[in-house]
């Protein structure tokens, strides 16, 4: 993928200024199965900021990526259900850890296509990183608030548990790229469930650039992969994947929430698809609730005969 | 013949080629024509401590109909178990065209005494078994005791009268292409009707340059002799897509003729699940879950 970038630091027409050195620029691929690869299909599309200069160019994931993710993701369940609830907090905490150190390269990201200032672009990044907090906050104390022991007609215990769906799917909005993903992905994923989420089309960047955070912050291989891509090409595909076992989506669209609604026809998928623009990302009275883990969860009831 | 046996083989030729054929573009009818064709070829595996008769006849159920809500799909070429579970597997098999392939020789190492060896290919093929998988003693070939070997597989064929002879020559314990090469040549003068690349026990298994050097093996005694050999890769063929690219190469090795069953085969347990999803996915444009055919 080509570098590109603003040339200035290479001294090439400013004036006389010596080149010293090459800048190294970066290049956003996909985050998939602990690795960054880039799509297999080689497309690519041209990030440009306000005044019109290309940014950076991001991988266009096309289905095979997506199919790639999904596979990657089935295969990584196992793993990341089997480890303690404690555990897996504590892998939640240490992304916002990650998050954290990386705010200033996020704020700037955050910039780049969208009209707001530095203290803007702070306050989503750090909403963010609350958001992550506070579901890795939840990752042990989701099954007390949404499980339960019922009252039964008999000498038994009857007790209902929580468990996790499988692989979802998140699909990000447009608005709020890091904010809005970070919010959809953290409740399926404290739970136990794998993810394969496409971020937000129009500001991809802080999408590619969160794979960083989960690739230092002892997520397992597999269990979140991230892609860039076009949803009128992708949504589909996640609609019809059999693989695919729940839908965690904000759109504005309204033909993009039918597409992802018919996706329960195919093979019974859980599918949550929010309205983008009736969010209020920011509050948390909205956004922390264990509420947003109930649908990617299967409740399990259990009998088991008492004394008495 | 021997002098055929002194050849060496370029590693970065044979390595170069086996890649290219990874590099071609199959796509719609051609690409649902390959891979039932591969589905047709698999062996479909079990050689585990832990098989039991029940998971063998699931195995056999597979065989004769991979998926069962697409029966226009081909049965594979043959079931393939350890020489105990013959009996069960025939059984099982009664009445329907797949084969059942036993490995013995004391698979997967081979390292017992030749009698005991003889006698454990004649009692597979008594119960049943119609092609026989041995190991050829890898020690021995690699202390250079060629001719010792070529007597042992020639016995071997003897004791399976008119079951069909498969060698394993184990290529990732021969480590170098001149000696899969020089294994090749002796196994199929010692009278194989296949020649396999791996026990699965080992890694690497089958890869693409070894089969490769195989395949070569064949063509050149096919010419000089006129006689058609088959070859197996088995192991670390997982994919449907590795799976064309295989056949892709013994069509442009060995021709059209050898795409068939009888000629080539893949020793597999995992790959027929995926060969089943990538035929489902060209028929009906959808990814199926892996939950949508069984396992066994």
């Amino acid at each position: 993928m080509a570098k590109t970038q603003s040339q200035n630091s290479l001294g090439k027409s400013k004036g006389k200024r010596k080149v010293d050195r090459l800048p190294v620029l970066k290049t956003y691929k996909l985050y998939l199965n602990g690795g960054f690869p880039r799509t297999e299909s080689g497309r690519s599309w041209k990030i440009e900021d306000l005044n019109g200069s290309t940014r950076a160019h991001l991988c266009r994931a096309s289905r095979k990526d997506l199919r790639d993710a999904v596979q990657a993701a089935a295969k990584a369940r196992s793993a990341w259900g089997r480890k303690t609830a404690y555990n897996r907090g504590q892998i939640l905490y240490r992304m916002a850890e990650m998050l954290e150190g990386k705010a200033e390269e996020f704020t700037q990201v955050l910039q780049w296509s969208q009209k707001r200032t530095r203290r803007h672009a702070l306050k989503e990044v750090e909403a963010a990183i609350d958001r992550l907090v506070c579901f890795g906050g939840w990752a042990d104390k989701f099954p007390q608030v949404l499980g339960c022991a019922n009252p039964v007609a008999g000498p038994y215990y009857n007790f209902t548990v929580p468990e996790a769906t499988g692989v979802i799917a998140v699909i990000a909005p447009d608005a709020q790229p890091l904010l809005a993903l970070v919010s959809l992905l953290a409740p399926p994923l404290c739970a136990g469930n794998t993810v394969v989420a496409l971020g937000s089309e129009s500001q991809p960047a802080a999408t590619a650039l969160f794979g960083e955070v989960c690739a230092t912050s002892d997520v397992p291989p597999g269990v979140v992969n991230l892609l860039t891509g076009f949803r009128q090409e992708l949504l589909p595909v996640v609609r019809d994947h059999r693989g695919v076992d729940g839908i965690h989506a904000a759109v504005d669209d309204a033909e993009e929430r039918r597409t992802l609604e018919l996706g329960r026809a195919e093979n019974l998928k859980r599918v949550r698809v929010l309205d983008a623009g009736a969010v209020d990302w920011y509050d948390p009275r909205e956004c922390h609730s264990p509420y947003w883990i109930e649908p990617f969860l299967e409740m399990k009831t259990i009998w088991h005969p008492s004394s008495s | 013949m021997v002098a055929m046996r002194q050849r060496t083989v370029d590693r970065v030729a044979v390595d170069q080629r086996a890649l290219s054929f990874t590099r071609r573009s199959i796509k719609r009818e051609a690409k649902q024509t390959g891979l039932k064709l591969a589905l047709s070829m698999v062996d479909l595996t079990t050689l585990e401590g832990k098989d039991s008769p029940e998971k063998v006849r699931a195995l056999c159920r597979k065989a004769i109909c991979p998926a069962e809500n697409y029966p226009e799909f081909p049965s594979v070429a043959a079931v393939c178990v350890y020489p105990s579970m013959v009996p069960v597997a025939v059984e099982a098999l009664a009445g329907h065209p797949v084969r059942v392939a036993s490995v013995a020789t004391a698979f997967p190492s081979g390292q017992a005494p030749l009698a005991i060896r003889l006698a454990e290919v004649e009692q597979a093929v008594a119960d049943g078994a119609a092609e026989i998988d041995m190991v050829i003693s890898r020690g021995r070939f690699l202390a250079g005791d060629e001719k010792n070997l070529m007597s042992e597989i020639q016995e071997v064929k003897q004791a399976c009268g008119p079951a069909h002879l498969k060698v394993i020559l184990e290529t990732g314990e021969l480590e170098t292409y001149d000696r899969v090469r020089c294994a090749s040549d002796l196994a199929i003068e010692a009278g194989a009707d296949f020649i396999k690349t791996s026990t699965g026990k080992v890694v690497p298994a089958a890869t693409m340059g070894v089969t490769l050097v195989m395949l070569e093996a064949v063509r050149d005694y096919f010419l000089v002799t006129g006689k058609k050999i088959g070859v197996k890769p088995a192991g670390g063929i997982r994919t449907a897509k590795q799976a064309l690219h295989y056949l892709v190469m013994v069509k442009e090795t060995l021709g059209d003729s050898w795409l068939n069953p009888e000629l080539f085969r893949f020793g597999a347990s995992s790959l027929a699940n995926d060969l089943l999803m990538q035929l489902v996915k060209q028929m009906k444009g959808k990814y199926m879950a892996g939950y949508d055919f069984s396992e066994a």
